[in-house]
């Protein structure tokens, strides 16, 4: 059974369409991870499967109740880490706990042995009894998983949870979430607009891009889709020669597109060794001068350029604004 | 049954928080007293003022009491911008809590701050010579009228703190309402003493209520009858605010 049924979901805010028919389905006890660049709609699909929000048109179901009919059956089994967190500052990290618990009815020795169980878990036992203002960033997040924890839930939704963490903890974080990933039952929907983490982390990922998902698939078998080597040439000039250096790419090794992101021209290869040669020689003829040259292994990066078009990094700074 | 428990909880939650921040304490103490000292020797002299209490200080303790509630019950949205600033909110509305246990919870916790403040008030002015002529009935009517008067207007602020969700907006609209009522109402001067456009609308006003109520309770030691119309009155003032912040929220919601 699918934990998570989302269809031809479309949410409008003002000026911009945050979701634009987005469908998928996550299986039951998967990690499912719902990768794109900052304002590409994933708060929003979150928002929509979590009930904060509703949308304009389409269905969601999780945990095979719907969103919009039975909002208070889905919260009972539904987990939510949302991208800002949520932790009463000037709590205790165990009253923060005593208190969800008590939310989702819960309460006497059973509830104060789970969230024992849980500080344990997330490494929280030694600053159970702390005010929470005091903790570091990392242990604010791992907080609020415990907190999203608390009642057991199958469905456990973190949106962006590495977002904001130092390397140390972001590494932490990705160990956490592994380790949970294992326990049976429990459906994990990730957000996260890292690829590296959606690699590491998610069975499956959907690439959501302006409001729809534009692929799905493993990560690896994306990656696969992809054959061969990404070369990326850096030119020397900054002028309107460009586009005619990257036409004498596309010609030189007969590829069927190129890409082209300010100076820098990419191409898809099966072997970089033999095109570069190639591709440095026709450039050198018609007279433009090379920077650099530089190939790499697929990665979702280049899944992402692939479907899209477009380059992830800079639609991620973007979509900041 | 569900929510009454959840308010409880979430009262608790906030009352344990307050009592966290030493400073919030002592300004909840020495505000209330300093009102009471300033304002009665300021005024100490004018014989008119306080109708047929026996002192100034007398006819004017219920009116810091009622004061200090309405003061407060406008300030309660400040709570619930911090907690939709550090996500509390979302993080409760994700799980199966109450949307009005939120909303009442803010109301409950500003209304019990308001019992503490009266009864601190009480003592002073029993210092000062005040005598509660209703004796332990007045005093649970004072106490009722403080408790009341801090939710009628805990209800509003929260109502618009969710309306507006920003901290200087909710300040501007706290001082906006709060001294025009005080001015409204005969906290400072007896009803007799008011031009008659502001006596009619001390009428409608809900601080006038709980003055009214108060001041049956503290200085006539009677009138039960009158004073306990106006505390119904405040308590479907209390019911009708609770409402407008429970339909704010709704809208908080539609805009997320």
């Amino acid at each position: 059974m699918d934990a998570i049924v989302v269809e031809d979901l479309r949410k409008r805010y003002k000026t911009v369409q945050a979701l634009d028919g987005v469908s998928f389905a996550v299986r039951e006890g998967e990690v499912f991870g719902l990768l794109g660049p900052n304002g590409a709609g994933k708060s929003t699909a979150v928002r929509v499967l979590t009930t904060l929000t509703q949308a304009d048109s389409g269905t969601a179901s999780v945990a095979g109740r719907d969103v919009v009919r039975e909002p208070n059956r889905v919260r009972r089994a539904i987990g939510y880490v949302a991208q800002d967190s949520g932790v009463d500052w000037e709590a205790t990290g165990r009253e923060n706990l005593l208190l969800q618990g008590r939310i989702h009815g819960m309460g006497g020795a059973p509830l104060r042995k789970r969230v024992d169980e849980l500080l344990e878990l997330v490494g929280l036992a030694d600053s159970a009894d702390r005010i929470a203002r005091g903790y570091s960033g990392g242990m604010k997040r791992r907080l609020d998983v415990a907190i999203g924890l608390v009642h057991k839930p199958r469905v456990l939704f973190l949106d962006e949870p590495t977002t904001g963490l130092d390397p140390e903890a972001r590494t932490a974080m990705w160990v956490e979430v592994e380790r949970l990933a294992r326990q049976e039952n429990l459906t994990i929907l990730l957000t996260t607009h890292y690829l590296e983490e959606a690699d590491r982390l998610a069975e499956r990922v959907a690439i959501l891009s302006k409001g729809h998902i534009v692929v799905e698939g493993r990560p690896e078998e994306l990656k696969a889709g992809l054959e061969g080597e990404l070369v990326t040439v850096e030119l020397q000039e900054t002028d309107g020669r460009v586009e005619e250096a990257a036409e004498i790419v596309r010609a030189a090794i007969g590829a069927r597109e190129v890409h082209i992101e300010e100076r820098f021209v990419r191409v898809r290869v099966p072997n970089g060794a033999q095109a570069i040669p190639v591709i440095l020689s026709s450039l050198d003829e018609r007279g433009h001068s090379v920077a650099s040259v530089t190939t790499s292994r697929p990665s979702l990066d280049d899944v992402y350029l692939h479907y899209t078009g477009r380059d992830f990094a800079r639609e991620d700074e973007e979509g900041k604004g | 049954m569900q929510t009454v428990r959840q308010t409880g909880w979430m009262v608790v939650r906030q009352a344990r928080n307050l009592m966290r921040e030493p400073i919030w304490i002592a300004m909840m103490i020495i505000q209330p007293m300093l009102w009471l000292v300033l304002y009665g020797q300021l005024f100490s002299k004018v014989t008119p003022l306080r109708a047929g209490a026996g002192s100034y200080v007398e006819f004017l303790t219920p009116g810091v009491v009622c004061m200090n509630a309405f003061f407060g019950g406008t300030w309660a949205g400040m709570a619930m911008i911090t907690d939709l600033d550090r996500h509390v909110v979302d993080r409760f509305l994700a799980a199966p809590a109450s949307r009005l246990a939120i909303v009442l919870s803010q109301v409950v916790r500003a209304g019990i701050t308001g019992i503490l403040q009266a009864i601190v008030l009480l003592l002073v002015g029993l210092a000062l010579g005040v005598r509660v002529h209703g004796g332990f009935a007045g005093w649970l009517v004072v106490l009722a009228a403080s408790f009341l008067l801090a939710m009628v207007f805990a209800g509003f602020s929260n109502g618009i703190a969710l309306l507006l969700r920003r901290e200087a907006s909710m300040i501007a609209t706290a001082n906006f309402v709060g001294l025009p009522l005080m001015f409204l109402s005969s906290i400072l001067v007896t009803t007799a003493l008011m031009p008659g456009w502001i006596k009619a609308i001390a009428r409608f006003n809900p601080v006038n209520w709980g003055v009214h109520a108060a001041r049956n309770a503290v200085v006539a030691g009677g009138a039960w009858g009158e004073s306990g119309m106006y505390l119904a009155f405040l308590l479907a003032a209390t019911a009708a605010t609770s409402l407008f912040a429970t339909w704010c929220f709704r809208a908080y919601q539609r805009s997320i």
